[in-house]
């Protein structure tokens, strides 16, 4: 069987490029410029899936992205694998190989077409009433099997080797759609000399136009193809346009913003890929923006609707014009307008055969009905198909004539033997984009469809996305509208000949000689859900278009219900009496079709999935076999094992070193926001709670940062360069949040100010130096500073310069020792800091990590934000009362702290705990209790919040917060752990140096 | 009185080609005068009305909703379901919600396919760890199961996740509550709807609430676009809208409303079994009974009433997704959608009487709502029709923002608020 309903001649097709691929495991030719589905119907195969719920056989339906049930999974290899594309749209290529889905053992044989005999006792909603009993059931039996059941294609189970790309692009005018009416606007544009970007989804252009019967469709006296061919020359040649093809447009977002995808190997053969670009992502913002999206034809709703050889006409058409392909030998027709009578001549001029036309009108003058006629084509007027035979295949149709008000049919029931029924509804404009940027539809009631009514934006839509048909409509409306558009003056003037069309007359759904019940008429294929499904929702009261999708699952299948919605929506109105435009739809939501995760996510993948920042010193830390821990988006070093030394045993020798000889920190990550204006100071004061007015040129001064609510958001130490000059440092990961606060209340709460914030914390590499040996490395590292207490005491800062480089000398400490930090350009942040270390080698200089520097501050009991704070916490409550100006008019979260709960004396309070066993370290995040019970629920009255293993004490401590703590010291609580209960005792926060000696040791 | 449905309901039903199957509710104009009157359909509010029919002998009982029942958040979420909250008083009210969602399929007589499948909390940074731990600890000794899984146990729980060290924020553990788990949003409202109107609520669709009538400090009734309903209790549940309708009553309420965003994927074959999150990298995951991935993105920045979010919202969630789940590159969005969300300054919600008399406020549920649906309709019923809170929602009243007794739960919140 090979290519046997290939016709001759004709098509766009390579036919000296022949392709071969595999389908379900079997090798197939096609041609260069096939389609999957084209290639497969030249083959004479129609069956490629099953439906959803009742696995009923479907074969290809239509030619493109409106496709419901051609859906096939592509095949390379673990990684490479995609499911649920649609037939109609995968280009084939050179080792192409697809596979049906959904089904087992295989297509043409599925068990799960059990499901259609169970099909009268599970309508719509039937889940809903079912699998409750027993109760323990539901998930590990029925559940277990319906997920089985559902579900498509198969997930990839390996990383994806694809690359993928974003790209923003700014334009004058975008036009979606190069259908005749968008290549007519592009014209337009682009020779009035704007900047246009033209994009179709397919991978030729001319839309429907492609597939127009030539001898009734004429531009300036050329046919659809060479006009088509000629409009593409003369735009490829305008240097003001930029025409992609393959590129879907996925969402249209406010201002004229539009997502769009471009696929760019998909059909390439593996040997061409080359590792290019997979898909790319198009981000554009266009100033205005021509939507010529076309219109998707309907079907038929009638009994057996669904088998595979009825397809849509159209699609016909195009197999046949577009690929050379016949899609069946004897072929009947089923429609209520004159565009299935072009597919007609169109096969009968190929010398298929056409049996029957069967047409629910009384009749047409028009063109096309006429030369049917007179070629002898047998059309049954005011007629209906009202049954199709053939399980894997139609086989024949049953036709019976209409009453006169079309309620039913009657007379006798003519049985037609064909192999193909083509079906054609009319035509549904696709008003998708335009919907999603905010557009509002109105219905037509004598054309039965949505047009667009009313935009907001600066946009307009032409041709059959518009509700205008017919090729002089399409042409002359988008020639004018996109001229009044675009403030052009003139434009050519186009000759058209088309087809004189008849009226279209509309069944929602057609009547039956059975009693409906018994009927099975397919609204949605893919989600089998059924115009008897839609009734049963009404019956039930789902009353609202979204209910009766919901429940029915009408629209929600993987083409969202671009051949189903209308005639759901058709039935819905008939049925409850309601005027459709009353009614309205449902939302359209994007992707207009599925977009990859991959290209949404483009190069942000891997490494790239978010920025990693390094310190000016990251290299020497790396060196020198750092351990590193992710802080926001920084990389800290964590701790510096030696050999085969554990983390543990790193962080406690980094810790003593730093109390005994000297330890060096990488404290660059540090956030540092630069203050300055004549309101720096009175800024300040309405930032922190302490105040600030009377802080010393010089001076450093330690500050927290409350939230409205008056909770603890972030601390650190500034210092004031000169009068109206701070530098204030944040904590690591609030110093984005920070500045972006600050900010936000000096634009919108505090405009009087004159205070100019820059942040600087990439700027400055900043080296802290600790221990009683600090002073000493300090002095043979920097030139001109005096260390003497007197000069430089603790809390103050001095300009000094390191080998002619300018720097900034703080003395504060984090670690309770005497302490220096250096904070210098940043590009001499790794020099300075190994000048430290070769200085400071005599004297024991040790790096510290971010652990170490833990352990040093709780050994102080120093609070770190967001560990011994939450959100919940005061500064009151963390004992710093001291912090807490009473003079101040206000500063941020003051009026918090006179709350009544603000204000409770017994409040969570910042204590120290002590192991009864120095030896037993407590896990961080334990909660605390002050009576064990035996089972839970027990009154948790604390937490601990920070837990070491003091080596300079050589005991267990920790800190917490505490109910009532500050009354609780010395008292003993209990931290009941999955497997054992911890004894604790309430101690002091400070455990270390309580009197602050070795800030000056 | 409602038939009830089964396996043999169906069965029976088939013969008559199901088209002698009940209304699941009324279709009622609404009375003069309402006993209490709830404003919003969702999940919430007629879970409210349920429990009021039920629990609380009222048998007068409306509820009104703008457009249709279950049209709002109930229907644009997530579907996640769990109780492993820090505070006390959130675990109480959250696991009073899950304990009655466990047997709500057989209550209702209506499937809302409630599935344990468990949910995990992955920690990707030494304060996750810490803060995850802490909320274990927490939740064991409230009695709420929760346990903490290493990289290596989160590796065998759900083998699909990505956790090699060497990505950018390696998964450094999990917390697992397996208990938890997801439910058919839909039917939740469909559920409590259909046995709502079995005790004889009113459900009034398409009718929205324009005035609130006061005398002075009570309720006298509210406008509607369907005319003036009597009442002097009104339960407001109306999520994004809520500020909306206080307004209308003269309250200002400390609620700011936001798009918050999901998505799917075209449906595929089970590939992933449990409910998997991550508030490190933002990024949220279970499959749905009909094969699509499930994904919850983030908010807005910015304050909207919009059912629609800005894309870029979608691809930081989904490059969040594919760092986790590198083998979903190649899957296809099918749709997004966004919902408006109220979201209170401590992350938890208002279930509350208010200053006027008969005027009630359940709200404040911010971007996970949904889960506490049956309790929550539970406590506020109680509140409405005692006039005083639940020992389970006394927490959660409206004068906390005045007091400062904040029930601070941002980190136990899956979207960061």
């Amino acid at each position: 069987m090979s290519n046997e309903y290939r016709l001759s001649s004709g098509g766009q097709i390579n036919r000296s490029e022949s392709i071969s691929f595999k389908f379900n495991g079997r090798t197939f030719h096609g041609y260069k410029g096939d389609t999957l589905a084209s290639a497969l119907l030249a083959n004479g195969i129609h069956l490629v899936g099953r439906s959803f719920k009742y696995h009923r056989p479907r074969g290809i339906f239509s030619s493109g992205v409106e496709e419901p049930n051609a859906l096939v999974q592509i095949i390379k290899d673990q990684g490479k694998t995609d499911p649920n594309l649609r037939a109609t749209q995968i280009e084939i290529y050179e080792g192409l190989n697809a596979t049906s889905q959904n089904c087992w053992p295989s297509v043409n044989f599925d068990l799960g077409s059990i499901n259609n005999l169970f099909s009268p006792i599970i309508p719509a909603g039937f889940y809903y009433k079912t699998f409750m009993w027993p109760a323990n059931l539901w998930e590990n039996v029925y559940e277990y099997f319906i997920r089985r059941a559902a579900g498509l294609g198969k997930s990839p189970t390996k990383k994806d080797p694809d690359n993928y790309d974003h790209i923003y692009y700014h334009c004058e005018v975008l036009i979606v759609g190069a259908g005749p009416a968008g290549l007519v606007a592009a014209k337009i544009a682009a020779n009035a000399g704007k900047k246009v970007l033209l994009v179709d989804e397919r991978p030729n252009f001319g839309g429907n136009l492609n597939f127009s019967n030539k001898d009734y469709n004429k531009i300036n006296g050329l046919t659809p193809l060479e006009w088509i061919k000629k409009t593409c020359l003369d735009l490829e040649n305008n240097k003001n346009i930029k025409i992609l093809n393959r590129t879907s447009v996925a969402a249209y977002h406010n201002y004229n913003y539009l997502i769009m995808v471009q696929n760019l190997t998909d059909h390439l053969a593996d040997k061409d890929k080359n590792d290019q670009i997979r898909q790319r992502l198009w981000k554009v913002r266009a100033k205005k923006v021509i939507l010529a999206t076309g219109s998707i034809e309907r079907p038929m709703i009638f009994d057996c609707n669904d088998r595979p050889g009825i397809m849509l006409s159209s699609a016909v058409r195009k197999y046949a014009n577009t690929y050379g392909v016949k899609c069946g030998n004897n072929i009947s027709f089923f429609t209520n307008n004159d565009d299935a009578y072009e597919t007609a001549i169109t096969l009968h001029n190929k010398g298929v055969k056409i049996n029957s036309i069967i047409d629910i009108r009384e009749k047409s003058n028009a063109d096309l009905p006429k030369k049917c006629d007179e070629l002898g084509i047998k059309i049954y007027w005011k007629s209906a198909v009202i049954y199709t035979e053939g399980y894997k295949k139609i086989n024949n149709i049953h036709v019976m004539s209409l009453s006169k008000d079309n309620s039913s049919v009657i007379g006798n029931k003519l049985k037609i033997n064909c192999d193909l029924l083509c079906v054609s509804g009319g035509y549904t404009p696709a008003v998708h984009l335009f919907t999603q940027s905010g557009g509002k539809l109105e219905y037509n009631e004598k054309k039965h469809y949505f047009f667009p009514k009313k935009n907001t934006l600066y946009q307009i839509s032409i041709g059959s996305c518009n509700g205008t048909f017919g090729l002089k409509n399409i042409i002359s409306e988008a020639q004018e509208k996109t001229r009044e558009f675009l403030s052009i003056k003139e434009v050519d003037r186009l000759d058209v000949l088309t087809p004189k069309g008849g009226d279209f007359e509309n069944i929602w759904l057609l009547p039956s000689n059975k009693i409906s019940g018994k009927t099975k008429s397919f609204v949605d294929y893919q989600n089998d859900s059924t115009a008897n499904d839609i009734k049963l929702a009404l019956r039930e009261g789902f009353k609202s278009i979204e209910h009766v999708k919901r429940y029915t699952t009408t629209g929600m299948a993987t083409d969202q219900g671009k051949i189903a919605n209308m005639h759901a929506l058709g039935i819905i109105s008939e049925i409850t009496n309601t005027k459709l435009g009353e009614l309205g739809t449902t939302t359209f939501r994007p992707p207009y079709s599925p977009i990859t995760f991959g290209a949404l996510v483009g190069r942000n993948v891997g490494k790239f999935f978010d920025i990693t920042r390094k310190t000016p010193m990251h290299d020497w830390h790396e060196k020198n076999n750092a351990k590193f821990e992710d802080v926001g988006q920084w990389k800290r070093a964590w701790y510096y094992p030696s050999d085969k030394e554990s983390m543990y045993d790193a962080v406690q020798r980094e810790s003593k070193a730093a109390r005994t000889s000297a330890g060096i920190l990488d404290a660059s990550t540090l956030g540092k926001i630069d203050i300055q204006g004549s309101d720096a100071s009175e800024f300040l004061n309405r930032v922190y709670t302490n105040a600030w007015s009377k802080l010393a040129i010089g001076k450093c001064r330690y500050g927290l940062m409350l939230n409205d609510d008056g909770m603890v958001y972030d601390d650190g130490v500034t210092t004031r360069l000169d009068e109206n000059h701070y530098i204030m440092t944040t904590t690591t990961g609030g110093a984005a949040t920070v500045m972006g606060k600050l900010e936000d209340f000096l634009q919108t709460e505090w405009p009087e100010l004159k205070v100019y914030l820059t942040s600087v914390t990439d700027h400055f590499a900043t080296i802290s130096v600790c221990g009683p040996h600090s002073k000493k490395i300090l002095e043979k590292v920097t030139q001109s500073i005096d260390y003497s207490d007197d000069n430089f005491p603790h809390m103050s800062f001095k300009h000094g310069l390191i080998d002619k480089i300018k720097c900034r000398v703080m003395r504060i400490s984090f670690t309770g020792e005497l302490s220096y930090e250096i904070n210098i350009q940043a590009n001499y942040g790794q020099s300075v800091w190994e000048k430290c270390m070769s200085v400071g080698r005599e004297y024991g200089i040790t790096p510290y990590g971010t652990e170490a520097m833990h352990l040093l501050r709780a050994e102080k009991g120093f609070i770190i934000v967001g560990q011994e704070t939450d959100g919940t916490v005061t500064p009151v409550d963390l004992q710093m009362d001291w912090i807490v100006s009473k003079k101040k008019y206000d500063f941020i979260g003051k009026r918090s702290l006179y709350r009544s709960d603000t204000m409770r004396e017994d409040r969570k309070q910042y204590v120290g705990l002590l192991t009864n066993d120095p030896k037993e370290i407590l896990e961080e995040g334990a909660q605390i209790v002050a009576e064990v019970k035996s089972k839970p629920p027990m009154d948790m009255i604390g937490h601990v919040t920070s837990s070491y293993y003091s080596p300079n004490l050589n005991k267990s401590i920790a800190l917490a917060v505490v109910k009532n703590g500050k009354k609780l010291k010395g008292k003993r609580l209990y931290i009941p752990m999955k497997n054992k209960t911890i004894e604790v005792t309430v101690s002091d926060t400070i455990f270390l140096d309580k009197e602050g000696k070795r800030l000056n040791a | 009185m409602k038939k009830k449905y089964s396996i043999f309901a169906l069965v029976k039903n088939s013969l008559s080609y199901h088209e002698n199957w009940q209304r699941a509710w009324r279709d009622p104009e609404p009375k003069s005068r309402y006993d209490a009157v709830i404003v919003g359909g969702g999940g919430h509010g007629l879970a409210t009305a349920y429990y009021l029919a039920k629990e609380h002998n009222l048998k007068n009982i409306a509820v009104v909703e703008k457009g249709w029942i279950g049209g709002g958040n109930t229907g644009r979420n997530t579907t996640i379901i769990r109780s492993n909250y820090l505070w006390d008083a959130s675990a109480g009210m959250y696991d009073h919600a899950l304990k009655i969602w466990e047997n709500l399929s057989q209550e209702l007589n209506y499937n809302v396919m409630f599935s344990q499948r468990g949910v995990m909390n992955l920690a990707h940074n030494q304060h996750d760890v810490r803060e995850l731990k802490r909320r274990t600890h927490a939740n064991r000794l409230n009695g709420i199961d929760c346990e903490w899984l290493n990289v290596e146990q989160v590796k065998k729980f759900c083998p699909i996740i990505n956790c090699s060290p060497n990505i950018r924020y390696p998964v450094m553990g999990s917390t697992l509550q397996r208990r938890a788990g997801t439910a058919r949003h839909d039917a939740v409202a469909w559920g409590y709807a259909r046995g709502a109107d079995a005790m004889g609520v009113d459900i009034i669709q398409n009718c929205e609430v324009k005035g609130i009538k006061r005398n002075g400090d009570s309720i006298e009734g509210i406008e509607t676009t369907k005319g003036f309903i009597k009442t002097q209790k009104v339960g407001v549940v109306a999520a994004g809208h809520s500020s909306v309708i206080a307004n209308m009553a003269g309250l200002r309420l400390p609620l700011e409303s936001k798009p918050l965003q999901a998505l799917v994927s075209e449906p595929i074959k089970p590939i992933i079994d449990t409910v998997v999150m991550s508030n490190a990298v933002h990024a949220y995951v279970s499959q749905s009974d009909k094969g699509e991935l499930v994904i919850g993105a983030g908010t807005d920045s910015y304050i909207s009433y919009t059912q629609k979010g800005t894309h870029e919202i979608v691809e930081g969630t989904l490059k969040a997704i594919l760092e986790l789940y590198p083998i979903f590159s190649r899957l296809r969005m099918l749709r997004q959608w966004g919902g408006v969300v109220d979201i209170c300054p401590d992350a938890s919600p208002i279930i509350s009487k208010t200053s006027i008399k008969g005027l009630y406020f359940n709200c404040g549920w911010g971007t996970g709502g949904f889960k506490a649906t049956p309790g929550s309709g539970h406590l506020f019923a109680h509140t409405m029709a005692k006039d005083e809170p639940h020992a389970l929602n006394e927490a959660f009243n409206i004068n906390r923002f005045i007091s400062g007794d904040l029930v601070d739960e941002h980190g136990a919140a899956a979207v960061a608020h």
